[in-house]
């Protein structure tokens, strides 16, 4: 039971990892650009939700997709305002732009009035609920927090994948992952859908900070968890979607079970451990397609 | 302007280009030299956290400006060469050995990280380095027989050869002098056959492959040499806080030195040196200007990373090469005047490169 109980929170904590593992890695098929700023837009979402649910004292679910719509808006600005402007510059150019967004951002969170460097609260519906499944000693206990962040991830990807699946914009949306020249000579707009691209892909860490803040409060270092999702997003190969999400559960479980079964410590490295081992052992992850680069 | 009639193939070899160079080079020297004689000893005490910081800003430009490597993990390394001076001091041992065993070891935690390099490039390398920085931070933490844990490490006074350095005069002269040495060690590098192949790995891995540089190999020793120096800078950083702890290598600080270099300028040593000076001073004129801001700006503790997260911004897209950048500009326009052409410095666009060719 208590290892079912393990799993369960790492599953969850795994969701976490993956959302943000998929935000990374929908930028990065859409425009080969790592995102380091990707905690921090995670960060950004929890502290707008607090707003929204606080300041402006609107229900939890009308706050949640107010907060999405608003992280997507922030994004699409994003990479009109500052990421456009360096298009065809190398890759470490924009690298370096993102790390200075997400500093700037850490910076910013501090000094807007009511979010400040104290950790707050998410006032949300479910919180402190507990799920008991069975009777007796050796019964089930799941929270609801953890349950809700894993419903509402199935749902995110599910909604994600016939997007991508079924929508004129979501098959243009791969098509310009695939091969920008191509799509654009079959009348794309290769640069609207990259906007729109890191408008999702902002909404979706959003969506993960919403999840994660009842879990872990929210606070300004929240981001750092985003530097978790990296491991998740090189084990499950970088430039696969469904890697993304396993990447994510496999650090989540990992990380989950080694707090629990090996001596102190291992808990915050284990996804790097991992991350390393996969590196040498399988480089390209678990999903991931060889890479190999032409002249 | 002026034009070099070369006569030599030694001319292209010489560190001093021209007469000029010497003159004022030399007139740098004689000017640091009398520092402390003329200023009050804060602001010499704060001279040598620039001296530091530029060693460290050389090691991680050797691998990030020269080498095109990112790495994210460098705090890592200044906590290796940290944790090495002190362990070793406590021991007993004289700091020209302890200095030396520092950036060794510091050099051979490099070639550990640089391990994977034998196997992935590009982003996986930079992350590879994250996820280093991190587990030395957690086992610099957790080893506390060696490194006091969290409690952290105090280190005794130093002395060279008998000679004690307790002033901040005589520790401004040891830093300054380990940066001149450092200076020109990477100098005669980047002018040497393995500094030519870190340049060609930068401009293009495939390139520079054909010509038969062995990739895994040069980048393994990039990082090596990256890390010595950082270890080296590592072991003056622990000499001047006299105290050490896990907190002052997290993450951040790896960040914290990228970003140092970066808007010092990318690709030269200039920009290792103008970043550190830029970010010591910023950091100084931010606490000044705490006093006469208004209440509401100036108690907030975010207000400095945000002023440095906007410099990076505005340095990574207006001005590429940095302070560096901005000092190459303005002595062009100085050196032909009135000649000087809004476009002459442009950035070259080029077609996105794609990795991932099938």
């Amino acid at each position: 039971m208590q290892f079912l109980q393990l799993v369960i929170s790492g599953v969850a904590q795994g969701c976490i990892y993956g959302l943000i593992a998929l935000g990374f890695v929908l930028i990065y098929k859409a425009t080969e650009t790592v995102n380091f700023a990707q905690g921090d837009l995670m960060m950004l979402g929890g502290f707008l939700g607090l707003s929204c649910m606080v300041v402006l004292g609107m229900p939890f679910w009308v706050a949640f997709l107010a907060t999405l719509a608003v992280a997507m808006l922030f994004g699409m600005l994003m990479e009109r305002a500052l990421l456009r402007p360096l298009l065809g510059q190398p890759a470490f150019t924009v690298v370096m732009l993102t790390i200075g967004i997400g500093y700037l951002a850490r910076g910013l969170v501090t000094m807007i009035p009511g979010w400040g460097t104290e950790t707050h609260t998410l006032p949300v519906p479910y919180k402190d609920e507990v799920l008991r499944l069975g009777s007796g000693g050796d019964a089930l206990v799941l929270s609801m927090e953890h349950m809700v962040v894993i419903v509402v991830t199935a749902l995110l990807i599910a909604i994600l994948f016939l997007f991508f699946r079924y929508t004129k914009l979501g098959v243009a949306m791969q098509a310009t992952s695939q091969n920008q020249l191509a799509a654009f000579y079959m009348g794309i707009p290769v640069r609207r859908i990259n906007m729109l691209v890191w408008g999702i892909s902002a909404a979706v860490s959003a969506c993960a900070g919403l999840l994660l803040a009842p879990i872990t409060f929210v606070h300004v270092n929240m981001g750092f968890i985003g530097l978790k999702a990296f491991p998740a997003a090189v084990v499950g190969g970088f430039g696969s979607i469904p890697g993304a999400l396993v990447g994510g559960l496999i650090i989540g479980i990992a990380e989950s079970l080694a707090g629990f079964y090996l001596p102190e410590g291992f808990k915050d490295i284990a996804a790097y451990v991992l991350v390393l081992v996969m590196l040498v052992v399988l480089p390209n992850g678990l999903f991931g397609d060889k890479m190999r680069k032409k002249v | 302007m002026r034009f070099l009639f070369k006569t030599h193939y030694e001319q292209d070899l010489e560190l001093f280009k021209h007469g000029g160079q010497k003159f004022w080079y030399g007139l740098l020297l004689l000017a640091l030299a009398a520092a402390p004689m003329v200023f009050p000893e804060y602001f010499i005490s704060q001279l040598v956290f620039v001296w530091i910081y530029s060693v460290v800003g050389l090691g991680l430009m050797l691998l990030v400006g020269f080498t095109g490597q990112v790495s994210l993990g460098h705090a890592a390394f200044l906590a290796m060469g940290a944790y090495t001076e002190a362990y070793l001091q406590q021991r007993g041992w004289p700091f020209l050995f302890s200095l030396a065993s520092a950036a060794v070891v510091a050099g051979l935690t490099g070639i550990v990280v640089g391990l994977p390099a034998l196997r992935v490039k590009g982003i996986y390398l930079s992350i590879a380095t994250l996820a280093f920085g991190f587990i030395v931070e957690e086992a610099v933490t957790r080893a506390d027989g060696i490194t006091g844990g969290n409690s952290g490490i105090t280190l005794g006074s130093l002395e060279i050869f008998g000679l004690p350095i307790n002033s901040e005069t005589r520790f401004y002269y040891v830093s300054l002098f380990i940066l001149i040495l450092c200076v020109l060690g990477v100098m005669n590098l980047m002018r040497s056959p393995t500094g030519r192949a870190f340049v060609a790995i930068r401009d293009s891995e495939i390139s520079a492959q054909s010509m038969g540089i062995h990739l895994a190999r040069y980048k393994t020793i990039a990082f090596a040499l990256s890390a010595a120096l950082t270890g080296i800078a590592g072991a003056l950083y622990a000499h001047k806080l006299r105290f050490i702890s896990p907190e002052q290598f997290t993450i951040l600080q790896s960040i914290e030195l990228l970003i140092m270099i970066v808007i010092g300028g990318l690709g030269s040593i200039y920009g290792a040196i103008f970043g550190a000076a830029f970010w010591i001073l910023a950091q100084q004129l931010i606490v000044t200007a705490k006093d006469w801001l208004p209440p509401a700006i100036g108690q907030q503790t975010g207000l400095q990373p945000t002023i440095f997260g906007i410099f990076l911004v505005a340095v990574v897209l207006f001005e590429p090469l940095g302070i560096y950048g901005m000092w190459l500009k303005m002595r062009t326009f100085l050196e032909i005047f009135p000649f000087y052409r809004k476009g002459m410095f442009r950035r070259q666009k080029s077609y996105m490169k794609s990795e991932r060719l099938k």
